[in-house]
């Protein structure tokens, strides 16, 4: 397509050598620039798409391997992500999709200089592994996010074969953990480590391995170890790595033992660059000094896995006074968010995960009176995760007041549908005031007990809302249809458990097309609407994951289990597992 | 009360579209329930789903021993098949028993007695779940769980299950959640059950066979074969006939063991994965 209305563009497009305009784009990073750019006109889209060397697929269903590969020739870095989030929370069943080896398989053809590969919520199998570490000789960096279906000989492969490799982060992935042993594949002649991530490994790795590794990456910034790792032997690489930006420890316990301790208090020391800290699982209170003097210089840290309490939690926090993000279990309590709020004014993300989820009665001491605190007295404040058994409107109305720069506010009030504490009234004006507020809002997760009403506050004023997250809540499909007729910017909306059902969906149909994907579960959308949207937009899949067996054996009027719809110019999947059904054009079941 | 299983709208009006559902199917002359992966008997009857006892299905057999009383006597090893307990009451009828009747003095630990529903305002997903009373070996502030609620990644949970979050108070057993695998021989993939969430051996192969029970009925669908097929039906009767799988686990010491051996309590905190063997393949288990 031509898009060029004006000839005095065309003339000034044509007049620049194509190196030049090569050379310009090159400036250009962000992708929707880029995607801009290869809007303006044939020969922009053509120079702009020999030249992409990033590109980000945010569904992996979206578009389709030969796709990529035969619109960007030269990509040398590609992040690809694959399950709905809700899959974190074991909503997505298992052998739903996402698997990545056709993408690695279409890459090791098109792309044998790729060196960079990010993925997250992917299926990645050891033969994937093996097939990245034997195609692209330039590998640089593998971060896999949230992946699962590798095991340890995976990255045995990755080991032994990269020899440019720089960066191997696991975050959080599930990982088949059949041994320690492939760490000492790294061969000897290897140096260029930067980067690596086993914190989510469980066996342990040869520790006298790990520490030449350490000693022979002079570049070696971000090192997160995994629980196995024991305190008494930190020093060792700490001091063999001093140039460390980030450091996760492992089991952050060890008997008390004044050699011990000093060594490692030394070793901190050492460490004038160290910039962020994670790991501590496990604490001895004890041995928390040992990184006091690391504190003024942190900017991150997370504590979400270390079980202290808040006294120790407080003598932390409060020396560290440039710190921008923290992460932290809900012992910090309200008193513990108090001192935050008083030595943190750099503070930006705060995440406060809960200890004992599944107990109905608070085991802390940890309300809405903490939360309310940081927004006050943190300035900076633009994203939040927090985990609590109550609050009330009128925190979240202080909460909006305080910080109109809200970017992320993730709240999860552990009792579903729990309403205002002190009124019994629904939380529809707490939240009302976070959207209207926080104008540059772009992720909202809601709970707590809301009728139809917040959802109108939000379709009509979350204008740059992009991701929202709904369980629990609402009345009718009003609520759903405030959503999908309003949020202008709404891109991923992923529902649970609420009274949503056909009318909102096919009203809205065209809205889907807008947004990367919809998650619907236990809620009322019935198969014969799936199949409408189905056949109607033919540029939506529209899958129905139903583990009863075939809609078809069911009444069309009967709910579906759960509905993920999602925009792609790819058509329907070639690999679903038998629970999952697409409708085509022909409104002919597809499984 | 009648709950039923199939759907749980979350508007309330589950009941009627339930009910409808399986009047037509049943004149249709499909009876799903005949092509249910059920492990019990060929004709013998399961409770109602509905019953009252959520989602037990008392699918104790009877004549038809599992795979490890003809290995191990009666030694009330728990197989996939059915063997519920020491003291099982074989019937020599074959007829399938209620779950009541069953497994009276297990160390499994029995939650068969009074169930209280899940209360009306927590959905439940259609897994299985535990509600709040469910006998023994749980505290009392524990809830009935949902799945995926509270939104916690698996990989914390399972963090923090494994050292339960010290504090000065009574250290509040039974909370927390831990996600392990369970494959299935000739399952193109494997499923995750949280142990958490069953307090018997009962519960948990309970859901099991309703987690699988997809591969089967998914197989025929798969290759075009429709449920009403002659085909197919013969093929669930195989599985139905037999005692074709055992269920083994992998304990903390790399060991595999058939399920059933140790105490419920015991089995969570040392299960790492499962898995459902066919019966030829567990020979020396």
């Amino acid at each position: 397509y031509l898009s060029n209305t004006s000839t005095l563009s065309t003339k000034m497009a044509k007049s620049f050598p194509e190196e030049v305009l090569e050379h310009v784009f090159s400036f250009i990073t962000s992708d929707s620039d880029r995607n801009a750019v290869s809007l303006v006109c044939k020969s922009w889209y053509e120079i702009e798409r020999w030249c992409r060397k990033r590109v980000f697929v945010g569904n992996c269903y979206a578009v389709s391997p030969r796709i990529l590969t035969r619109r960007f020739p030269e990509v040398r870095s590609v992040e690809i992500k694959g399950k709905p989030h809700f899959a974190d929370f074991n909503l997505v069943p298992e052998g739903w999709g996402g698997c990545v080896y056709p993408w690695i398989s279409a890459m090791a053809g098109a792309y044998p200089w790729l060196e960079e590969i990010r993925l997250k919520r992917m299926v990645v199998s050891d033969e994937a592994l093996e097939l990245i570490s034997t195609s692209f000789c330039n590998f640089k960096v593998l971060v896999l996010s949230s992946c699962e279906g590798f095991s340890t000989d995976g990255l045995a492969s990755i080991a032994a074969n990269c020899r440019e490799l720089r960066v191997l982060d696991l975050r959080e992935s599930e990982v088949d953990d059949l041994s320690g042993h492939w760490l000492s594949h790294f061969p000897d002649t290897w140096t260029s480590l930067v980067s690596l991530n086993i914190a989510c490994l469980g066996s342990e790795v040869s520790f006298s391995a790990l520490e030449r590794l350490v000693a022979r990456s002079p570049n070696l910034r971000t090192l997160r170890l995994n629980r196995a790792v024991s305190l008494e032997k930190l020093h060792n690489l700490l001091c063999r790595a001093p140039q460390l930006v980030e450091f996760g420890t492992g089991a952050y316990s060890s008997e008390l033992r004044p050699d011990v301790f000093s060594n490692l208090a030394g070793a901190f020391s050492g460490c004038k660059q160290l910039k962020g800290l994670s790991g501590f699982w496990d604490v001895v209170p004890a041995y928390l000094p040992a990184i006091y003097l690391t504190c003024s210089g942190l900017t991150s840290l997370n504590l979400s896995y270390a079980t202290i309490q808040s006294p120790d939690l407080v003598k932390l926090v409060s020396q560290c006074h440039n710190l921008q993000r923290l992460w932290v279990l809900d012992y910090i309590e309200d008193i513990g968010l108090d001192a935050l709020a008083a030595s943190c004014k750099h503070l930006q993300e705060l995440r406060v995960f809960p200890s004992d989820p599944y107990v109905v009665d608070p085991n802390v001491s940890l309300t809405e009176r903490g939360l309310v605190a940081v927004s006050e007295g943190c300035p900076k404040l633009q994203s939040v995760l927090y985990f609590c058994r109550q609050m009330s409107n009128a925190a979240l109305v202080a909460i909006a007041r305080n910080r109109p720069n809200l970017v992320c506010f993730r709240l999860c009030i552990i009792e579903p549908r729990a309403p205002d504490y002190l009124t019994l009234e629904p939380l529809d004006a707490g939240f009302g005031a976070i959207v209207e507020h926080c104008k540059e809002l772009r992720r909202l997760s809601l709970s707590g007990l809301l009728t139809d009403r917040v959802f109108e506050y939000i379709g009509t004023r979350g204008r740059k809302l992009e991701m929202l997250s709904i369980a629990f809540a609402g009345e009718s499909d009003l609520g759903l249809h405030h959503v999908l007729s309003g949020c202008e910017s709404l891109r991923k909306l992923e529902i649970r458990d609420c009274p949503f059902g056909d009318k909102a969906l096919l009203a809205n149909a065209a809205k889907l097309e807008t947004m990367r994907s919809l998650w619907m579960s236990s809620c009322s959308v019935s198969f014969g609407a799936c199949k409408l949207l189905g056949q109607k937009l033919p540029r939506l899949n529209v899958e129905v994951i139903d583990e009863r067996g075939s809609p078809d054996s069911r009444p069309e009027s009967c709910p579906v289990e759960k509905l993920y719809i999602y925009r792609t110019v790819a058509g329907p999947r070639v690999d679903m597992p038998p629970f999952v059904w697409t409708i085509d054009e022909d409104a002919a079941l597809r499984v | 009360m009648s709950m039923p299983f199939e759907e749980h709208d979350y508007i309330g009006l589950s009941e009627t579209p339930a009910m409808e559902n399986s009047e037509k199917l049943a004149s249709k002359g499909l009876n799903l329930k005949a092509t249910e992966l059920r492990l019990g008997l060929p004709g013998s009857e399961s409770p109602e789903r509905g019953n009252g006892l959520g989602v037990l299905k008392g699918f104790i057999s009877g004549a038809k021993r599992g795979f490890s009383d003809t290995i191990n006597g009666d030694s009330g090893k728990w197989v996939f098949t059915g063997n519920g307990g020491s003291d099982v009451d074989l019937g020599k009828n074959g007829a399938l028993f209620s779950p009541r009747s069953v497994n009276g003095s297990g160390s499994e630990g029995t939650s068969l007695k009074e169930v209280v529903p899940p209360s009306p305002k927590a959905v439940h997903e259609k897994k299985p779940q535990i509600s709040a009373v469910n006998g023994h070996g749980v505290a009392p502030a524990a809830k009935a769980q949902v799945v995926g609620w509270p939104p916690i990644r698996s990989f914390r949970k399972n963090s923090m299950a494994v050292n339960p979050p010290k504090s000065d108070e009574d250290a509040k057993l039974g909370s927390g959640c831990l996600y392990v695998k369970v494959s299935m021989d000739g399952a193109p993939y494997l499923r995750k059950v949280d142990l958490k969430t069953y307090s018997s051996y009962m519960e948990l192969s309970s859901a099991l066979e309703k987690m699988f029970s997809c591969f089967t009925i998914g197989q025929c669908g798969a290759h075009g074969v429709p449920l009403r097929d002659g085909m197919s039906e013969s093929r669930l009767m195989d599985l139905l006939h037999g005692s074709e799988y055992v269920l083994t686990y992998e304990d903390k010491d790399d060991d595999w063991m058939l399920v059933g051996d140790v105490p419920w309590e015991m089995f969570t905190v040392s299960c790492k994965r499962m898995r459902i063997m066919k019966s030829s393949d567990a020979i020396g288990l």
